[in-house]
């Protein structure tokens, strides 16, 4: 036991120096909470101190950052948030934890559909939410979202759980334009439409389609680009299939949105907003669609190859906050229809 | 005041304050519970809890019940007889620990589905098609209970064997005098009296599968944690999901106190520690083959066989030739993390349960009960809770330098990354208090008695006999401990210091994009770090077999 013992308290001391507490206001500094998982966006932010000499210290999280920084208060270390869903930017700005970003250059550069009209949060890149459909079985080059609920598709379609976040952003899209007794009656017919309970990831949507389960699956744009281009063993997944950029009856594809916020405490503001203004600049735009297969907010900067071969994009132009406003009553109906049952 | 008690005072002491710590994220969590949630309930109670409830309660039997089988069967295996790679299994057993259950289900769904491994090699003698047909789906109720069941198995395991290990030769001899073949023994004499410890293993097995939220979503089973989340993400009510936890930790509060009443006038402490052990029996020719085989199958499904794919992973995708250095970094984290939580927890637990075992007050008795309702609470629902105590401190601490004129520390708990240990210590904590726990049940009292007519204080009954036999339930806590330490992910992931990064946090990095493969080096790691400790622990958990 002895052993252990010291073998522990040195752990303990080795810790405690490893790590010390960071004071939350430094010179060249900025502190980023992220949604993004780190690894992604740690090039950016390479980039970022390359250009600027400003280091950039960063903790990621799944959910609840709000919650931490309204907890911390007006001690916060947290300069900037980043998020990569509308509803996160929507509970940020609920939750008190967020100041107008206040940016001609935002204000210049992001399209005022991507921005809160109180400044509150900016779009930086976006994804959509699109149909992977066989190449073999799929003869329609065409689809509305509308259509998913037409019973052609009965038994042919996957989908991951109608909880996650992603699918939550498109249902919620859906009551926003329809009104919540359309969209439950859509939500039914989709439901019907299964050929399989909702689980997975949007990965095995393509795999499911490919394995021949089912004829389309609905999944994120860069998923399929991730399996084309970085994952030999995936690879066959997406060569099965074709990626149709879906619209709504007379408007556009659903896009989501991943989003920046200036911190309501942020001790080192001036970094953070620069490293805001940094982000939709021209070359982390370029990273962002390069590396991260997304579609830059910032015209005049090319999309990714891959997924500039899904055809040409027109984003639905439903205000980002009107979508956000519908997230609870469309995750009410998923579980009123069983939609994942 | 007698030295006596004294220590007695501060193991009385620790026990309270440790209750306190735990209780701390729980009361805050109730706090929210206390706000407002309109419409919330008549939600869940139209269209969600008959269907999650029911969903949930199928997923925790089936694994309880397939834990509890693999388990029990292993731990008594290798505790009670001697065959040829028994010392291998050993410290082969626990490791399927090491696991994260959202890995195993991926790896699992990745070889069985179609397309995958399995699939391509029958495909070689079935057309493509009829292969589909024969692949089990995985995404399932069955398979969720499967593949999370291969991997949590160990938690009765090693409650178990703390137990079987101290199997009293009397019981076994009189029941062989009466005729009782080593079945009969089993059923009739080694498992009623290895039952708390089987409920303490089953316990945590279930809390563990109910508070997993990855697996289960990937593999499509609603559960209530799940319904957790959507009321806080989707629908925008932490109060309501503060509610639905609270709602869940008096169903498990519930079911503990049924399995209490249901043991109310058992004792296993009489006489159960004889001073003359079992003599393990030889199991020799194909009795020890079939041994062999029937151990190492759960080790080789829910362990060997998710480290082969993550190895082979690994190898694929130039993870190891490209070695990714800041893993160096983020394994020392891990490690760090974990043995100061490991430490911390085993000594708060055994504080706790020593409080209660010298003098078995209600103050001490509802301070031990506190110390276990931190496994309740999904870890990132914990992390939520332990925010406002933590970080209340933290700014008082802050207030308090402003009114000296110094200059601000800025958050030192949340800053240095304690609040990531404390949060490690309030979940896990019921491990060493339920092991010890289950530990001293089968002390008998007369050996403190007759420790004491001796002469023998407190303190030196405690370590000249408490200890000594309590070594394999404290050993067994501490794997547990450590490396579910190791795999914990949602709190770290909320709590942690800006920079800093562990094993788990790694893979999730990867996860979340839907590329686990790409995270396999950070896994083996993950299994790498457990396994030097469980083959080192394992030594001291395994007791000489008794004289013949």
């Amino acid at each position: 036991m002895m052993n252990f013992r010291a073998t522990a308290a040195t752990a303990a001391l080795l810790c405690f120096t490893a790590f010390g507490a960071s004071p939350a206001s430094a010179d060249g500094e900025v502190n980023v909470y992220t949604y993004r998982e780190t690894k992604l966006i740690q090039p950016l932010f390479d980039a970022f101190t390359k250009d600027t000499g400003i280091k950039v210290n960063v903790v990621s999280a799944s959910s609840g950052l709000e919650q931490r920084m309204k907890t911390e208060g007006a001690n916060s270390p947290a300069d900037v948030l980043l998020t990569v869903d509308i509803g996160r930017l929507d509970d940020a700005v609920k939750a008190g934890v967020t100041q107008p970003i206040k940016s001609v250059v935002i204000d210049e550069i992001v399209p005022a559909q991507y921005r809160d009209p109180d400044g509150h949060w900016a779009g930086i890149s976006m994804r959509a939410r699109v149909i992977y459909a066989s190449k073999d079985r799929v003869k329609q080059d065409k689809i509305t979202y509308e259509e998913l609920a037409d019973p052609k598709w009965k038994g042919k379609i996957c989908i991951r759980s109608g909880q996650h976040i992603y699918n939550n952003g498109l249902f919620a899209a859906y009551t926003a334009k329809y009104g919540e007794a359309k969209a439950e009656e859509w939500l039914k017919g989709v439901k019907a439409n299964l050929a399989q309970k909702p689980s997975g990831g949007d990965r095995e949507a393509a795999r499911d389609v490919a394995a021949g389960k089912c004829d389309i699956g609905i999944g994120n744009t860069y998923y399929w680009a991730l399996m084309m281009n970085n994952d030999p063993e995936k690879k066959p997944w997406a060569e099965a299939t074709k990626v149709i950029l879906p619209t709504f009856e007379g408007g556009g594809t659903h896009v989501n949105l991943s989003g920046v916020l200036l911190a309501k405490n942020a001790p080192n503001k001036a970094n953070g907003v620069k490293l805001i203004e940094w982000l939709v600049g021209d070359k982390a735009q370029q990273i962002y669609a390069d590396s991260n297969y997304e579609y830059p907010v910032r015209a005049g900067v090319a999309v990714n190859p891959t997924i500039a071969g899904y055809g040409k994009l027109t984003a639905d132009p439903l205000p980002i906050a009107k979508i956000a406003a519908n997230r609870k009553a469309a995750s009410t109906l998923v579980d009123k229809v069983g939609f994942d049952n | 005041m007698n030295p006596a008690a004294r220590s007695g005072r501060i193991a009385a002491a620790i026990a309270v304050a440790t209750a306190v710590l735990v209780a701390a994220p729980v009361i805050s969590i109730i706090a929210l519970a206390m706000q407002p949630a309109p419409d919330v309930w008549q939600h869940l109670i139209d269209y969600v809890l008959p269907r999650t409830l029911l969903d949930t309660t199928l997923l925790l039997g089936g694994v309880g019940a397939l834990s509890l089988a693999i388990g029990t069967g292993t731990a008594w295996a290798v505790s009670l007889h001697e065959f040829r790679g028994r010392q291998m299994l050993l410290w082969l057993l626990p490791l399927p620990l090491a696991i994260p259950t959202y890995l195993a289900a991926y790896v699992y769904v990745d070889l069985f589905e179609p397309l995958g491994l399995v699939h391509r090699t029958l495909a070689l003698w079935l057309p493509l098609q009829d292969a589909v047909r024969v692949l089990p789906n995985l995404r399932s109720l069955p398979g969720a209970i499967i593949v999370i069941g291969l991997v949590l198995y160990p938690y009765v395991y090693l409650s178990a064997r703390t137990m079987f290990q101290f199997q009293s030769a009397e019981f076994a001899e009189a029941a062989k005098t009466l005729g009782a073949g080593r079945w009969i023994t089993f059923w009739r004499i080694s498992l009623p009296m290895a039952r708390p410890a089987l409920a303490v293993g089953v316990a945590l097995v279930s809390l563990e599968t109910l508070n997993d939220i990855g697996a289960s979503e990937y593999l499509g089973v609603r559960t209530l944690t799940v319904s957790v989340f959507t009321t806080w993400l989707n629908r925008g009510s932490l109060a309501g999901a503060a509610q639905l936890s609270c709602f869940m930790l008096a169903i498990v509060a519930g079911l503990i106190a049924i399995e209490r009443y249901g043991r109310r006038n058992v004792t296993t402490e009489f006489s159960a520690e004889s001073p003359r052990l079992t003599q393990r029996t030889p199991l020799t020719g194909i009795k020890g083959g079939c041994a062999l085989a029937a151990c190492l199958l759960p080790v080789c499904l829910g362990f060997l066989v998710p480290l082969w794919y993550l190895a082979h992973q690994s190898f694929k995708r130039g993870l190891f030739a490209n070695f990714d250095m800041a893993l160096w970094r983020d394994a020392f984290n891990s490690v760090a993390f974990a043995s100061l939580a490991t430490l911390t927890a085993l000594l708060l637990g055994f504080a706790t349960i020593l409080a209660w075992r010298w003098r078995p007050n209600t103050l001490r008795s509802v301070a031990m009960n506190i110390a276990q309702t931190g496994y309740t609470l999904p870890g990132l629902v914990l992390a939520l809770g332990l925010l406002a105590p933590v970080l209340a401190i933290d700014n008082a601490l802050n207030t308090l330098a402003g009114w000296l004129g110094r200059s601000l520390p800025g958050l030192i708990i949340v800053g240095s990354g304690a609040a990531v240990v404390i949060a490690y210590v309030i979940r896990f904590l019921a491990v060493p208090t339920g092991f010890i726990k289950a530990g001293f049940e089968r002390i008998p009292r007369d050996y403190d008695d007759s420790a004491r007519a001796v002469g023998a204080g407190q303190t030196m009954t405690m370590r000249l006999i408490h200890l000594p036999l309590l070594r394999p339930a404290m050993v067994g806590a501490v794997i547990v401990v450590f490396v579910d330490c190791l795999k914990e992910l949602p709190a770290t992931l909320l709590l942690r210091p800006l920079n800093v990064e562990t094993l788990a946090t790694s893979i999730y990095q990867y996860a979340s994009r839907g590329s686990f493969e790409e995270g396999a080096l950070a896994a083996l790691l993950i299994v790498a770090a457990s396994i030097g400790p469980v083959a080192w622990l394992t030594r001291f958990s395994d007791i000489p077999s008794g004289p013949a």
